[in-house]
């Protein structure tokens, strides 16, 4: 190939010369990028094309059966599964509350650590140590904060001077899924903050100086500058934290199995628990694929109401 | 005037945000008794009273604990290097490279990003347990069926990760093309250029990566709960399930979550810069 550049002269031999050159390149680009394209294919295309197939099919985990097509039956069952019903509804719930109350309390501590005090490097590694921490140690630390003899109803008697002793908090069917919505929002919210961060840093100082020139106040600087300098980072926090909402699995699996009265069941435990402890692959996948179905749909939306409008 | 309650309100938080690691810390010290004894006053988070290592001999005792951290370091790592050489090998050729097909290959690429693993998590565990594999027989090579119960299983279907192809693609597209032309006068070829040119450039972005690809495999839970039924191949976040057969030992838990999260903690003070800097890359850029 060094004799492409090397010769650069006017004929037709260069011609000829760089386009076994150009095949050479094409071959080995395909060379370099199969790998990782195999791996997609093997690991992501087909299993996202089985969860289609399956869904229409009675596939069990382990049986000696070939699968057989059932047409629309795991969608009936489905669908007349009040199960499914309840999960569905917990699921909405959870993101509804988590969604905006993260997003918006992320941006209050990025707000907070922006500004130009010491220490501000000592805040963000506290608020940024729950994210590196495993969500399995953390529903584990939290189950152990809520339970009835446990750390926060302690707290509570002590501060209300003996008069209120909380309840059992994740046994109780009005408190299990809040008391996992403060839990995911806590450890979360620093993942968040980091990202609002970059996007307040990409905003110019010169706007602000223009604004404090013309004596605008703190809020209105807000309004007029900040939020809308956001609006590509605002775009990527919803819809992570959407999609991480509507993902919620570990907490569930840790925390509550479910319970208590199904209160606290999700789309994806549903479909975690009757894909793998009961073994019904196709049932499975129907769940997953209505689950899909619903990510897509409200990420659709979301980019058309967050889209910019000129 | 307004720095000090801007400095209560940033205090007060710390203590939110810091209060349950440290309490899991200080907790694993002291058994189960000393626990619940200190809850209600501030004890609960200072090593005060009995305190010894002794959860942490219990640990061994009580869950093969070595083992599982030998695994989920066995399988980070290997998931980590990988990855880092598969991802950055794809974006070389999408973004240094010309070839036919590749707007399409990079689309399609992007366009998995929003898929979200626990929709598809059910039918791949369907698949890799119809998957063949080779294994060594002595010295014979055989055909086994089925990946469930197996390490690789915990690896491969994480090696290649189209958020890790973007960020390298979007690193190694500000890198100016002139330096590819100068090695290739040098007699470099295009894997040449990879190696010794892109690559030693690319600090950043690998760090990265290599973050961002560490984290999840630590972390895993769901994915090894589903595929590896046996307790040798099982990583750490598995391993704590084994603590809530039979009598509850919250100190023990507790150290052994203590054990698990604190190296990750230190690599996270350590690396702090880099951590932070990779995520807001990643909001920023996503």
């Amino acid at each position: 190939m060094s004799a492409v550049t090397t010769t650069q002269i006017a004929s037709g031999r260069v011609e000829v010369r760089s386009r076994s050159a150009r095949s050479r390149e094409t071959l080995i680009g395909a060379a370099m990028a199969s790998p990782a394209v195999i791996l997609l294919v093997v690991f992501f295309l087909v299993p996202v094309l089985l969860a289609f197939g399956l869904a229409f099919t009675n596939a069990r985990l382990i049986s000696p059966r070939p699968a057989r097509f059932v047409g629309i039956d795991n969608f009936v069952t489905l669908f007349g599964d009040s199960l499914f019903w309840a999960s569905l509804r917990n699921t909405v719930y959870f993101a509804v509350v988590v969604v905006p109350v993260q997003a918006g309390l992320a941006l209050v501590l990025a707000l907070l650590v922006n500004a130009k005090v010491r220490g501000t490097n000592f805040f963000r590694t506290v608020y940024f140590a729950p994210v590196v921490t495993s969500m399995v140690v953390i529903s584990l630390l939290w189950r152990f904060i809520y339970q009835p003899d446990g750390l926060l109803n302690h707290l509570i008697s002590a501060v209300t001077f003996g008069q209120w002793h909380g309840t059992d908090w994740l046994n109780n069917p009005d408190t299990a899924m809040p008391a996992i919505m403060v839990m995911s929002i806590w450890q979360a919210v620093g993942f968040h903050m980091i990202v609002w961060l970059a996007g307040l840093q990409t905003i110019s100082r010169d706007l602000y100086e223009a604004a404090a020139l013309d004596g605008a106040s703190g809020w209105k600087t807000f309004a007029n500058i900040t939020w809308p300098g956001l609006r590509a980072t605002r775009t990527f926090i919803l819809i992570t934290i959407t999609i991480a909402a509507f993902s919620l699995f570990t907490q569930i699996s840790v925390m509550t199995q479910g319970g208590p009265l199904d209160r606290t069941t999700t789309v994806v435990f549903m479909a975690v628990r009757t894909g793998y402890e009961q073994q019904s692959t196709g049932y499975a996948a129907a769940v997953s694929l209505v689950f899909f179905v619903l990510v897509l749909a409200v990420s659709a939306v979301q980019r058309f109401l967050t889209r910019e409008r000129d | 005037m307004k720095a000090l309650p801007l400095q209560l309100g940033r205090a007060l938080l710390v203590v939110v945000f810091a209060f349950p690691i440290v309490f899991m810390v200080i907790s694993s010290l002291k058994p189960d008794a000393q626990i619940f004894a200190d809850l209600s006053s501030l004890k609960a988070i200072l090593p005060v009273g009995d305190v010894s290592l002794d959860n942490y001999r219990g640990v061994f005792e009580r869950v093969p604990a070595a083992r599982f951290l030998v695994n989920s370091v066995l399988i980070s790592a290997v998931t980590v290097v990988l990855g880092l050489v598969i991802n950055s090998m794809a974006a070389f050729a999408l973004s240094r490279m010309r070839w036919p097909g590749r707007r399409v290959v990079l689309a399609a690429i992007i366009a998995t990003l929003i898929v979200p693993f626990e929709t598809f998590a059910l039918p791949l565990v369907w698949w890799v347990n119809k998957l063949p594999w080779l294994e060594m027989h002595g010295f014979q090579l055989q055909l086994t069926e089925g990946w469930l119960d197996t390490y690789h299983v915990q690896v491969l279907p994480f090696l290649a990760n189209a958020f890790s192809i973007y960020l390298f693609y979007q690193y190694f597209t500000s890198i100016p093309v002139e330096l590819d032309e100068a090695a290739r006068m040098d007699g470099a070829g295009w894997f040449g250029i990879y190696r010794r040119v892109v690559m030693p450039l690319s600090g950043p972005a690998i760090a990265t990566v290599a973050i961002l690809t560490f984290l999840p495999a630590w972390n895993s839970y769901l994915w090894p709960l589903m595929v590896v039924q046996s307790e040798e191949l099982r990583p750490v976040m598995v391993g704590i399930q084994y603590f809530f057969q039979l009598n509850v030992s919250w100190g023990q838990i507790m150290a052994y979550s203590s054990m698990i999260t604190v190296p990750v903690l230190v690599l996270f003070v350590a690396f702090q810069r880099a951590f932070i800097g990779s995520i807001a890359a990643a909001g920023v850029k996503g």
